[in-house]
């Protein structure tokens, strides 16, 4: 296990390392950030005082250098934005994303594998049947539309939930989250429903798929005729043999949500990660981007480890495995 | 299943929640397009930024939502010799916090305001040059080299700070708070950046008493959304409603809609520089010299863009014809322009007397991203032009893009394209801001036309503006500026197109004074 961890530790600093020259030159191609923060009014000698004052007037390489050696220290740059450390406003809008994030993984989860364990169990009945067609219509709209669609029915048609922001929050071991307050929590479930759809209809076709494999085989036959309940059947015997790909997709999706809420985010005006980083791509503030997708991959790099150690967990064949090697 | 059943019936509760409370009376909610990037007034010269700061630190003058200048924290303010201001600031004027305000305070944002750290885009544009003396209390001189009309609107612009909070205070400590003590009409509550500004109103301010105890703004970047926000009572005013939901909303019992026209003007800008121009091209795509230099072709182009038409199709109505470079009522304009008449067949006259008869290629390049309905505005131009015989291609692209290429993507530095849709916002509120930046000879040197992407260039329209910008007084100056005007715009220096009108929508009883400068200012926002 060590072995395994240790040489994957290893890779993912090459990965990191790579994707910090990617990020850096292809942000740095793209259009120059200094039309987007100057006053149209200021004349060329205030347009080189600000172009030196971020040190755009460095050679690229230089640039890139000084981001590396500050990176090393833990310091991804200032916003040229916000004159405040990059690093430091992602972490600022982390909690909300997060939040939003794992409402809808937990939405995912307890909607999506009930939805389709049943359709997997009974393929024939015209409930599995409907289900099957919501999770076609879940993963082919649109998320933005879908978003707006909630937001036009559920609060402007019904008025039952507010529309977009966020809600009140309470401090919770000194991070600000609102799925503790009512209010926090009505504003919540539209936009974590919204992130969610698209997962709710992966798990319900992954589980559905899975079921269906496992309900013929032997084991679960043999089960059936010692006379275990079908509760039990279904919950311990059923439910843990189709977990593998359901928890491998998951794991995946979480770092999506996580980094690239974006389209919900914009469209509920949720004040996350993901809107910061869409404003910082129109606005051109270079830094934000590229610490963001710094902190991105370190995130799929340390959640795929995860995955792994909870395969081992679930079937004692990958742990065997991975001590030989 | 019963997990499953559970979930469901959890999901419901939530739903049938209580219906969404309005906001108390006296509160007031906004909706905002785009939302400040620091809460320190000194740190970005940047619209939203400014339409924040501007309710909690007043200025010495306060241009009103027609940017007329008002007094603010100076009661007066006239120059006294060719090259010094005297400001006679207001008495008994308190802070959030209880001290007095005085000249200290004025002659020590002067040493702020320039010299914040990291300030992306800083008000040192409109404080260098100038010195500063306190002359008592309540009094101050401001100095500069020449003589300086523009004076009182370089200083409707930046907000005074408290000295005593002000000094040594970094930019975090204006977002905290900590430093956030101003004069103005309400005072700051909390800051959470992405999410929401909330402000509370200064009971004792001086002016007239401000309307809502409490004004929160939130930043809801999506245009639907918005609009969205504000049918379900979330906000009770949103700004930059999208042109296409304005029909639906008007028909809207109750809402309110507020229309103003901005004072942004939209206009085309073309290459008078280059002998040979990257983007024109003969008919056949061969290199041809560079007609954009002749005024009869300028002339064609201006003759064949049916303004109406885009003003109607394009605008929805939402925007009214250019001739010039700032709407009427603003100084400096000439009431002599009108906006050139659609004139196809006259436009195809003065292409053939040029020698091109035949036509030739050219390429727009615009935003697609920055101004209202920018990409179809393009579009439109680029069918109206081939229509007489130039046949144009359409190139957009976002600003961050854009910009960078349009002002010095070229080589050594210069414009990239040969025709261009552009905007113009005119910061100041009158006709030396426009003329100045993209009319003036581009000269680095004097800092003069900074963002002539065409480089125009007329000896005479140049002795005009700079001589405009030497005369103290009002009537001459405003007489140099038309003059200046009217020549760059026959001589179709630029080719203006429309400006821009913005569009507010409140719930009912809610009302905006719309302002010229497209802020959206809780001052302005007024109960009916």
């Amino acid at each position: 296990m060590s072995v395994f961890i240790t040489r994957r530790v290893l890779q993912s600093l090459v990965v990191i390392f790579v994707m910090s020259l990617l990020v850096f030159f292809g942000v740095n191609i793209v259009g120059d950030p200094i039309d987007m923060l100057i006053n149209p009014e200021a004349d060329q000698a205030d347009i080189e005082a600000a172009i030196r004052a971020l040190g755009l007037d460095r050679p690229i390489h230089e640039q890139y250098w000084y981001f590396l050696v500050n990176a090393l220290k833990g310091d991804l740059g200032k916003s040229f934005i916000f004159a405040e450390p990059a690093l430091k406003l992602i972490l600022q809008r982390m909690p909300a994303t997060l939040e939003l994030a794992f409402t809808a993984m937990f939405m995912a989860i307890f909607l999506g594998i009930p939805l389709g364990v049943y359709a997997g169990l009974r393929p024939n009945s015209k409930v599995s049947k409907t289900i099957m067609a919501g999770s076609i219509l879940g993963f082919s709209l649109p998320t933005f539309w879908v978003g707006l669609m909630f937001i036009m029915i559920f609060a402007v048609m019904l008025g039952w939930l507010p529309s977009t922001g966020r809600g009140e929050t309470v401090s919770l071991f000194g991070i600000q989250v609102s799925f503790l307050t009512w209010d926090g929590l009505r504003h919540l479930v539209l936009p974590a429903l919204n992130l969610a759809l698209f997962k709710i209809s992966l798990v319900i076709r992954l589980a559905r798929a899975g079921t269906r494999e496992v309900a013929l085989q032997d084991y679960i036959k043999f089960a059936r005729a010692k006379g275990l309940s079908s509760s039990r059947v279904v919950l311990v015997h059923i439910m843990k043999n189709i977990m593998i790909p359901v928890v491998t997709v998951l794991g995946l999706e979480l770092g999506g949500v996580i980094a690239f809420a974006v389209v919900t985010e914009t469209v509920f005006a949720w004040p996350g990660m993901g809107k910061l980083l869409i404003d910082s791509i129109q606005l051109l503030d270079r830094p934000i981007i590229v610490a963001y997708l710094m902190i991105t991959v370190l995130m799929f790099v340390v959640i795929n480890l995860v995955v792994d150690i909870i395969y081992s967990l679930l079937d004692p064949r990958v742990r065997l495995k991975d001590v030989k090697s | 299943m019963k997990l499953l059943k559970m979930t469901v019936a959890a999901l419901a509760a939530a739903m049938l929640a209580l219906p969404v409370a309005v906001s108390a009376a006296g509160e007031l909610t906004i909706g905002l397009a785009s939302e400040p990037s620091s809460i320190d007034p000194h740190f970005h010269n940047l619209g939203p930024n400014n339409a924040v700061a501007r309710v909690m630190f007043d200025r010495l003058i306060m241009p009103d939502d027609k940017q007329q200048l008002r007094p603010g924290l100076a009661v007066s303010w006239n120059p006294i010799d060719d090259t010094t201001w005297e400001f006679k600031l207001r008495k008994g004027v308190k802070f959030h916090d209880g001290s007095p305000f005085t000249a200290d305070d004025v002659v020590f944002t002067f040493q702020r305001a320039p010299n914040v750290a990291g300030s992306p885009s800083s008000f040192g544009t409109y404080l260098k040059g100038k010195e500063i003396t306190r002359i008592d209390d309540h009094t101050v001189h401001i100095k500069t080299e020449r003589p300086y009309p523009l004076m009182p609107n370089d200083m409707s612009t930046f907000s005074i700070v408290s000295r005593k909070h002000g000094e040594g205070a970094t930019t975090p400590d204006y977002n905290s708070g900590k430093a956030t003590i101003g004069t103005g009409a309400y005072k700051f509550v909390e800051y959470l950046p992405g999410d929401r500004i909330v402000l509370e109103r200064n009971e004792t301010y001086w002016g007239d008493k401000p309307e809502w105890t409490k004004v929160t703004m939130k930043a809801i970047k999506s245009g639907p959304s918005r609009v969205a926000a504000l049918l379900a009572g979330d906000v009770d005013l949103i700004e930059q409603t999208p042109t296409a939901d304005i029909e639906h909303l008007k028909g809207d019992p109750n809402l309110t809609l507020s229309q103003g026209i901005s004072n942004r003007v939209i206009y085309l800008h073309l290459d008078h520089d280059r002998a040979a121009s990257p983007f024109v091209k003969g008919k056949d795509g061969s290199d041809i010299k560079n007609p954009l230099q002749d005024q009869r072709v300028r002339l064609a182009i201006s003759q064949a863009i049916n303004r109406d038409a885009i003003v109607s199709r394009v605008m929805e109505d939402v925007a009214i014809k250019a001739g010039q470079l700032l709407p009427e009522g603003f100084f400096g304009v000439s009431d002599k322009l009108q906006p050139v008449a659609y004139d196809p067949n006259q436009a195809k006259r003065n292409l053939s007397e040029a020698g091109y008869g035949d036509g030739f290629k050219l390429t727009i390049h615009g935003p697609n991203d920055r101004y209202i309905n920018d990409a179809k505005i393009a579009e439109a131009v680029a069918q109206m032009l081939t229509r007489v015989g130039i046949q144009t291609d359409v190139v957009t692209m976002p600003r961050s893009v854009y910009f960078k290429r349009a002002s010095r993507g070229g080589p050594d530095g210069t414009p990239e394209f040969s025709f261009i849709l552009v905007g113009w916002g005119s910061g100041t509120g009158e006709a030396s801001s426009p003329l100045k930046s993209l009319i003036h000879t581009y000269d680095k040197s004097k800092g003069f036309g900074a963002s002539n992407r065409g480089r125009y260039s007329n000896a005479k329209v140049d002795t005009l503006i700079e001589d405009a910008l030497a005369t103290v007084d009002d009537a001459k100056r405003q007489a140099l500026l038309a003059e200046a005007t009217e020549i760059a715009i026959d001589d179709v220096a630029i080719i203006p197109l429309h400006y821009q009108v913005n569009t507010w929508a409140a719930r009912k009883g809610v009302k905006y004074r719309a302002r010229t400068d497209e802020a959206t200012v809780a001052t302005d926002v007024i109960s009916e």
